[in-house]
C-alpha cells in the first residue's frame, strides 16, 4: 500500500517513502475524483486478484498492466466498477514496473506515522499477504460515470531525465559533469525502491577529494556515486544519510521515469538550472487538477455485452465525435 | 599587522533539490561542526523561516525543506546568511538528559575487552571512561531513531572492523571512531559491540514514536543483568 508518504521525519532517520511513481497517484485521483493523497496498492511488476463485498470504483494507472474482470478484458488510465464479488485479475506489466490499483473512497486502514505507506526498511507495513481483507471508505461518487486518460505522461520505457545542480555538484570536475550528460545510461537489474543502478561504459565518475566524507542527509533523486563511481538514483524508500558524493538530483517531475524505466531500458540525464525547474515544478494538488481536466467518459463497446438486449439503445441523436470504445489493451 | 587568514569556506549554503538547502558547517565530523549543526537548528526551530517545512540537522549540516509554492532558494539563502550573522550558538544550551542502563561487556558486550585493548586500557577503565561523561546525539540515522552519539576521548579513535559481525541485537551498544551507536534493530554491523541496553529506538504506535533527538545527551550507566530488567531507560532531565 502506498500513499505520497510521510514527510517530517528525515531527521528521525524516517524516509518518507511513498509511491515510486507519485504521478500515477496523481492519475488515479484525477480519474476516481478524489484526493490524491489517498492510498492506493502499488503492484511492482505483476498484480494479483482482488475482489469487493459491495460495489465500488477502482483506477488502474502506471504502468499499463493486462487486467479482466470477469473475463472481460479492462482498459489501462481509466476507471471501472465492480459488482459485489466480481473476480479483477491483474497480470504482468507490458512496459515500465509499477502498477496501481485505486478504490473509489480510499484504503481505510489506520495511518502510522501520518501516512498508509508501506516502508519496508523501516518496519512500517509490508508486503499484502493473500487472501488480506483491506477496509475501504466511503464512496461519495460511486454512481459517477467511468473516465479514462487519453494520453498519460509517457514514462515507462525510460528516456531523458531533468536533473538539478545539488549540494555536491561542485566536487564533480566540469568534464567529468560534461561526460555524466553525454553517457548513454541503462538502468540496470538491480533496484528497487530505494533506487536504481546504471549500467554504462566508460570510466566512473568520481569527485575530488571522495574519501571521508561527512554524512549527510540524502534525498529522493540524489544520483550518487559508489566508491568505483558507479552511479545510483535514489528513489523514495532510500535512507535518510550517506556518505557518498551526489553529482545532483534529478527534479520531482521526471523521478517516476526512472523508477519505472525496466532493466535494459535507456536512461540519459541532463541539467537545468533553478529557474527552470522552478517553473517546471508542480505540487501533488496541481498535477491532479490538471490531470482532472483532460480526462474523458469511458463508453463501453456494444460486442463486448452480453446483456444487450435488455438497454434501451436509442433515446436520441449525437453527432457521435465523443465516442471511444472500451475493450482494448491500452497501448498508450 | 597579521597575516591575512583565509577566509573558511564554511558555513557554506548550497541547493539540495528542487526544494531544498543545505548549510554545511564542515566537511569533516568535528565536536565543534555538530555543536553548530544542531545550535543552528534550534535556532531555526526557535524562529521559523516563511515556506520552511521541514529542517534537520545531520552530523555536521542542516537541511531545509520549503514549499516552491511559498518561497524559493534565493530567499531562503538570504535569510539564512543574515540568520548565521546573528548569534545563535547558545541555543544548544540545555539539552534533555537520559539515562540508559547498560550491561557492559561479558555475553552482551562480547567486544569490550578488544576495545579496551586498542584503548590502551583496561576494560574496567574503559566502562568508567565511556560511562562518565553524557554522549550526545550528534545524528540519528541508518533505521529510525537509530542514534550516533559522541564524542568519546581520543583513546577510542578505533577503524571499524573490517568483516562485519553477522548480527547485533536490537538495543546493543556499538564502538567505533570516537562515536558508539545504538542498534535500533539487530543488523549486521561494523562497529564493535561493548554493551547491551533495554531501549527501543522507534515506537511506531505512540504519540511520541522517536524518544531521542539529535543534541539530547545520554548516560549509558553500568548496571548488573539482573538491574537491566528491573530500571527502564528514562529521561532525567529536560529544560
Amino acid at each position: 500500500m502506498q500513499d505520497a508518504g510521510r514527510a517530517g521525519f528525515i531527521e528521525f532517520g524516517l524516509s518518507k517513502g511513498g509511491a515510486a511513481d507519485v504521478r500515477a497517484l496523481a492519475e488515479g485521483a484525477a480519474l476516481l475524483g478524489q484526493s490524491p493523497f489517498m492510498a492506493a496498492l502499488e503492484m511492482a511488476g505483476t498484480g494479483g486478484v482482488f475482489s469487493a463485498s459491495a460495489p465500488v470504483r477502482i483506477a488502474l494507472t502506471g504502468a499499463p498492466m493486462r487486467a479482466t474482470l470477469d473475463g472481460r478484458i479492462l482498459r489501462w488510465n481509466a476507471a471501472h466498477r465492480l459488482e459485489a464479488g466480481q473476480k479483477l485479475h491483474i497480470g504482468a506489466a507490458t512496459k515500465g514496473i509499477y502498477g496501481y490499483l485505486h478504490i473509489g473512497g480510499g484504503l481505510a486502514t489506520p495511518e502510522q506515522l501520518n501516512s498508509r505507506s508501506a516502508h519496508l526498511a523501516a518496519g512500517l507495513g509490508g508486503y499484502l499477504a493473500p487472501n488480506s481483507r483491506l477496509p475501504i471508505g466511503p464512496d461519495p461518487a460511486l454512481e459517477a460515470p467511468n473516465q479514462y486518460l487519453p494520453t498519460p505522461h509517457p514514462r515507462f520505457e525510460g528516456g531523458e531525465v531533468r536533473m538539478v545542480a545539488s549540494a555536491q555538484t561542485a566536487r564533480f570536475e566540469a568534464a567529468t559533469r560534461a561526460r555524466f550528460e553525454a553517457t548513454r545510461f541503462i538502468r540496470s537489474p538491480q533496484g528497487n525502491r530505494q533506487g536504481v543502478r546504471l549500467g554504462f561504459e566508460g570510466a566512473g565518475f568520481t569527485a575530488k577529494d571522495q574519501l571521508d566524507m561527512v554524512s549527510e542527509f540524502m534525498i529522493p533523486g540524489d544520483i550518487q556515486m559508489t566508491g568505483d563511481g558507479t552511479p545510483f538514483v535514489l528513489l523514495p524508500e532510500c535512507q535518510t544519510t550517506g556518505g557518498y558524493p551526489r553529482i545532483g538530483t534529478v527534479i520531482p517531475q521526471d523521478l517516476p521515469i526512472v523508477a519505472q524505466a525496466p532493466p535494459g531500458s535507456p536512461l540519459r540525464f541532463h541539467f537545468i538550472t533553478a529557474e527552470e525547474a522552478r517553473a517546471s515544478w508542480q505540487s501533488l494538488a496541481q498535477i491532479c487538477a490538471g490531470l482532472s481536466r483532460t480526462t474523458r467518459p469511458l463508453l463501453r463497446d456494444p460486442r463486448t455485452m452480453p446483456d444487450l438486449l435488455s438497454y434501451q439503445l436509442i433515446s436520441g441523436v449525437t453527432a457521435g465525435r465523443e465516442l471511444d470504445i472500451e475493450g482494448d489493451i491500452d497501448e498508450n | 599587522m597579521t597575516p591575512e587568514q583565509p577566509k573558511s569556506p564554511f558555513p557554506a549554503i548550497a541547493p539540495m533539490g528542487v526544494d531544498g538547502l543545505l548549510v554545511r558547517f564542515a566537511d569533516t565530523l568535528s565536536e565543534s561542526a555538530n555543536r553548530a549543526a544542531l545550535g543552528f537548528r534550534a535556532a531555526l526551530a526557535e524562529a521559523p523561516l516563511a515556506g520552511v517545512e521541514e529542517v534537520a540537522a545531520a552530523l555536521a549540516s542542516v537541511y531545509l525543506r520549503f514549499d516552491p509554492a511559498k518561497s524559493s532558494y534565493k530567499t531562503l539563502h538570504a535569510a539564512l546568511e543574515s540568520r548565521l550573522r546573528q548569534p545563535w550558538q547558545a541555543a544548544l544550551e540545555r539539552p534533555r538528559r537520559w539515562r540508559i542502563p547498560t550491561v557492559y561487556g561479558g555475553d552482551h558486550g562480547p567486544q569490550l575487552a578488544e576495545v579496551a585493548a586498542l584503548a590502551g586500557m583496561s576494560e574496567q577503565a574503559a566502562i568508567s571512561q565511556i560511562s562518565a561523561t553524557p554522549l550526545r546525539v550528534m545524528s540519528l540515522g541508518f533505521a529510525p531513531g537509530q542514534p550516533y552519539l559522541g564524542l568519546l576521548p581520543k583513546a577510542f579513535d578505533l577503524p571499524r572492523q573490517s568483516a562485519l559481525t553477522k548480527e547485533v541485537p536490537s538495543g546493543a551498544l556499538t564502538l567505533a571512531i570516537r562515536q558508539c551507536v545504538l542498534f535500533a534493530t539487530p543488523a549486521p554491523t561494523g562497529w564493535r559491540h561493548i554493551g547491551q541496553t533495554r531501549f527501543k529506538a522507534f515506537h511506531p504506535e505512540s504519540d511520541t514514536p522517536f524518544p531521542l533527538r539529535p543534541g539530547d545527551e545520554v548516560v549509558f550507566s553500568p548496571v548488573s543483568i539482573d538491574d537491566l530488567s528491573r530500571q527502564p531507560p528514562h529521561m532525567e532531565a529536560a529544560p
